[in-house]
């Protein structure tokens, strides 16, 4: 599974999940150790969250809530599923998940990349802040409700009311969306987004998998209360 | 919050031990529901028998009161006690008066019925409930369970799950319900009746009634789509099998997984990471507002 020899091993079945977080915590660019590989995972919650190091982390298995939450620097790989929240708030880095993710991928996550390759449940991308996500499954109901900025980019279909009150989350989907949320438009597919959709492809070592011909754009309309400047002088 | 378990054998050669394998998931969930625990198991049968879980206060002398009851046929019904409650069985001809005589018996209530369905629940943690009915040793097809921390009603016996929905069926909810106090209302008016305040009663007694009204229970489960509002993922079980659904905003988590030998739900994934081949298992999320049903008859 891994191509090279981890630097350390931590089995959770005789570690603590406290005891690898703080280690995990502890780590900067200056370790010794940047491969780290993670057994047992069993499903615990908040697993490398809060990470802060430019660390290679693989992790053998199912994750529970929260996994890679905060993450800064760190490559983050589940090979597994990830249960609510991966990588929620992430702020930088890199956060992989192998198999399928729950509700709430990458919540408000204001930077780096988030690539699924299963599907996400619902709620992927909600209030989304900078983040990019790569979905290469289909996404559930009120994914990127609220979302501000960043890109989501779904490979397969989206479900019920995508897009409700955005803000300027640019989302991009291959397949079918059920139904979009309120204020959510699609969008002309001009050059310069088929040039942002091969950018975040080629980030996420997907360049030339798909056809970008093939994906359809989605952005607010910008007709909420909150985009009228009359509705300034409230505050 | 509270966590919901469910297991379902496909192979019977681990049917010994679904009393162990639910006790695990049901003690991992306990930091989703330390108020109170319950399960059900669908253990052995006899054709024309009818099982009745009864519960009082401990110390009651279920004995003696299964020696009282008398069948017009002539006997008594068999007793099996476990702490606080206890299962009596006999045949099936003899319910409508083995209940008459029971209702005249404040102090003993009837949690559960049906040829196989077993019901145990009480307040406390997890692993002291599952301990207390010696959940361990139980074998039996499937079985479902039920960690509570309790939201809408009282940290009570009677409150806690699973509720029994009528002959070997049975429910345990992970929500809460919105629209209770109306329904509740208007399943009384139906002639539903219910021992408590709580919300996840109401969901059980929704779907005896719409079940006494002709409906089957895949269609008791989608009209309660409409009619429960809330957030809800119901586990339910049956005589020959178990059924999820979740509320259309998928609000409570819900993690299964499937191999040849069985089909788990748990709250969480950490539910099933003891059971035999996990790792290699299909592990999934049912859908929001989505009927799965897994029958042994099928």
């Amino acid at each position: 599974m891994n191509a090279v020899t981890p630097d350390l091993t931590f089995d959770l079945a005789t570690s603590s999940l406290r005891e690898l977080n703080a280690a995990l915590h502890k780590a900067s660019g200056e370790s010794n150790a940047r491969r780290w590989r993670v057994l047992n995972p069993n499903g615990r919650h908040a697993l490398a969250a809060g990470v802060n190091a430019p660390l290679t982390i693989e992790v053998d298995g199912h994750v529970g809530y929260y996994c890679a939450g905060m993450n800064q620097q760190a490559h983050v790989i589940v090979h597994g599923n990830a249960g609510v929240g991966v990588a929620e708030n992430m702020m930088s880095g890199f956060v992989h998940v192998k198999g399928d993710a729950s509700q709430a991928a990458g919540a408000t996550a204001h930077g780096g990349m988030l690539l699924i390759d299963g599907n996400a449940s619902a709620r992927c991308g909600i209030s989304m802040k900078g983040v990019d996500i790569i979905v290469k499954g289909s996404i559930g109901h009120m994914s990127a409700f609220m979302g501000q900025s960043g890109a989501l980019i779904v490979f397969g279909d989206a479900g019920e009311a995508l897009g409700d009150s955005l803000y300027e989350a640019k989302l991009f989907v291959r397949g079918t969306v059920k139904s979009l949320g309120a204020d959510c438009i699609e969008k002309e597919m001009r050059d310069e987004h088929k040039a942002l959709l091969a950018e975040k492809l080629e980030a996420a070592g997907l360049a030339g998998t798909v056809d970008l011909s093939e994906f359809k754009r989605y952005g607010s309309a910008r007709q909420l209360y909150n985009f009228h400047i009359d509705n300034a002088g409230a505050y | 919050m509270c966590g919901i378990v469910g297991l379902f054998l496909k192979d019977p050669k681990l049917e010994p031990d679904l009393g162990a394998m639910l006790s695990s998931m049901l003690c991992v969930m306990t930091d989703r529901g330390p108020d109170s625990a319950g399960f059900a198991v669908y253990g052995a049968g006899d054709p024309g028998h009818v099982k009745l879980s009864l519960r009082a206060a401990p110390g009651y002398d279920f004995e003696g009161l299964a020696r009282s009851l008398s069948l017009s046929s002539g006997g008594t019904p068999k007793v099996a006690v476990r702490a606080t409650h206890a299962v009596i069985e006999f045949p099936a001809a003899h319910e409508a008066e083995v209940r008459a005589q029971l209702a005249l018996i404040p102090d003993v209530a009837i949690v559960g019925s049906g040829t196989r369905m077993e019901i145990f629940k009480e307040i406390g943690l997890p692993r002291d409930v599952a301990g207390r009915f010696g959940l361990e040793g139980m074998r039996g097809t499937h079985g479902i369970g039920h960690t509570r921390m309790a939201t809408e009603s009282a940290v009570t016996t009677a409150g806690a799950h699973p509720f029994s929905t009528g002959t070997d069926q049975c429910l345990v909810h992970n929500g809460s319900l919105s629209n209770h106090n109306d329904l509740r209302r208007v399943l009384k008016r139906e002639g539903i009746s219910f021992a408590t305040e709580n919300d996840s009663e109401v969901a059980a007694g929704y779907l005896t009634w719409r079940m006494r009204e002709g409906a089957s229970l895949g269609a008791a489960l989608e009209a309660g789509l409409n009619d429960l509002d809330g957030f809800f993922t119901f586990v339910v079980g049956t005589e020959s099998g178990f059924g999820v659904l979740r509320d259309p905003i998928a609000c409570k988590p819900a993690v299964m997984a499937e191999t040849d030998q069985y089909v788990a739900f748990g709250s969480e994934y950490r539910a099933l990471v003891d059971l035999p081949g996990i790792a290699t298992a299909k592990v999934f999320e049912p859908e929001p507002a989505t009927v799965y049903f897994w029958d042994r008859a099928q």
